[in-house]
């Protein structure tokens, strides 16, 4: 933590950058902060309870950065994915950007978490997450940390579901997605959801019905994970924002799985590394077209 | 008309095709007076790369039993490389739906080529019989089962 505040200070005195984007200590556990001071720099923490994927504030939609100067921006390994996304995507340039790497050991899957990190508490998402090395990062800091082995529940899930019949998941997804009221969070909370104007909110034509009805929401979640195709980090974000609890991470795993094993792309660290959707190869795959 | 009840049920099929290779070839397979099932409302775009999965979300959404994809073959597109990138995002979606609990049957994608009618009569004779199989789809259209929420001012709301 003291390297990570020193750090910070070191960069905001010297004018480098003029906000660091970070998280401290609030009523409810960690939070989001917008460091701009270097007195301020005492505010940062990073620990188990940092889950928030701040790359979502990167994208050039969102007002928050906009006139605060040069960002520079504390990643988790998993969250230098979604950078990583943004760049690839020309969303941001990485020199327009300074990245604070942070060692990671896994996160707790809520940030007012009050347990200790083990195996039984720590967030799904971090079972089997090989990556404890923020490798795009222009400064790294943090202690190095054992990771936890996979495979996570989520992963076991969608396994459980693509052995039961059609019908059953149909009735499966019919439950889940009835809780939800389209409030759009998964989008909001989303580092990669950045288009200008969001298919949900076109009316001419209505793609997507607004209707918090069992059509409009099927529709809503079949468009959102086609879009996050070749582009999900599995940070979960989505999943832990959602007010009506529906495992969201379930349906971009599922479409992870296909772009795995059809295409060969796993989320990546590297902006050279190309998007699967918006490449081919002429031998992809082919045995389902007639 | 939901084509349901005392009739038989005669699927509803929509048809995406691009108008290079498809359209054509299922005009060659009407001026050749192919004999086919008349179950397919065809929807000419200029690409498959120009379908968007949002546009099959749609048609089911409207009434749709099955829904075909079609388009050039592979090294045939107009466009070059636009059923390249609608391979990859069908093969995506395609797995999506059927993880949602839509039937994969309910789905074809095919390559016609302009000269491929006979082609194009079996993979619609296919779907219509893969169709009327699985029967109507239902599930989708009971999505919404609420009553409208239009009614004429003034009249009894019933009890």
């Amino acid at each position: 933590m003291r390297e990570l505040r020193d750090l910070a200070r070191r960069l905001l005195e010297e004018g480098s950058v003029q906000t660091v984007l970070g998280w401290e200590e609030g009523p409810r556990g960690a939070r989001p902060v917008f460091v701009r001071r270097p007195e301020e720099a005492e505010r940062l923490i990073f620990d188990p309870r940092c889950v928030h994927n701040l790359a979502a504030y990167l994208s050039p939609r969102r007002p928050h950065l906009k006139g605060l100067g040069r960002i520079a921006i504390c990643v988790k390994p998993c969250d230098a994915k979604a950078v990583a996304g943004l760049i690839r995507e020309t969303q941001v340039a990485r020199d327009q950007v300074v990245l604070i790497g942070l060692r990671c050991g896994g996160v707790l899957p809520d940030p007012e978490g009050r347990e200790t990190l083990s195996g039984e508490t720590v967030a799904d998402r971090c079972r089997g997450c090989p990556d404890r090395e923020p490798r795009l990062a222009d400064h790294v800091v943090g202690t190095a940390a054992e990771g936890f082995p996979g495979p996570s529940r989520r992963q076991q899930k969608v396994e459980e579901l693509l052995a039961l019949s059609p019908d059953d998941r149909w009735r499966f997804w019919q439950q889940e997605l009835a809780r939800c009221v389209r409030c759009h969070a998964c989008r909001q909370v989303c580092p990669l959801c950045f288009c200008e104007q969001c298919i949900a909110d076109k009316t001419r034509p209505r793609w997507v019905e607004s209707s918090a009805h069992g059509r409009g929401n099927l529709a809503w979640h079949i468009s959102r994970a086609m879009h996050l195709a070749g582009r999900c980090v599995d940070c979960g974000e989505c999943e832990r924002v959602c007010p009506g609890g529906i495992p969201l991470g379930l349906l971009t795993r599922r479409v992870a799985k296909t772009v795995g094993e059809r295409f060969g792309w796993r989320p990546s660290d590297d902006p050279a590394v190309p998007s699967p959707v918006g490449t081919w190869r002429p031998e992809d795959p082919q045995e389902f077209i007639l | 008309m939901d084509g349901e009840g005392a009739r038989p049920f005669e699927p509803r099929i929509t048809a995406f095709v691009c108008n290079w290779c498809t359209y054509t070839g299922a005009d060659l397979a009407g001026t050749s007076r192919l004999q086919m099932a008349a179950n397919v409302r065809i929807i000419r775009l200029p690409c498959t790369g120009r379908i968007d999965p949002m546009f099959i979300v749609k048609a089911f959404e409207r009434g749709a039993d099955g829904v075909i994809v079609s388009g050039c073959h592979p090294a045939d597109c107009h466009y070059n490389a636009g059923n390249y990138h609608a391979r990859r995002r069908f093969a995506i979606f395609r797995e999506l739906v059927d993880f949602l609990g839509i039937d994969p049957g309910r789905l074809t994608f095919s390559w016609v080529s302009a000269s491929e009618g006979a082609k194009w009569r079996d993979v619609v004779n296919e779907t219509v019989d893969r169709v009327r199989r699985l029967g109507p789809f239902t599930a989708y259209r009971e999505l919404v089962t609420d009553p409208p929420v239009t009614r004429v001012i003034g009249e009894e709301v019933p009890a």
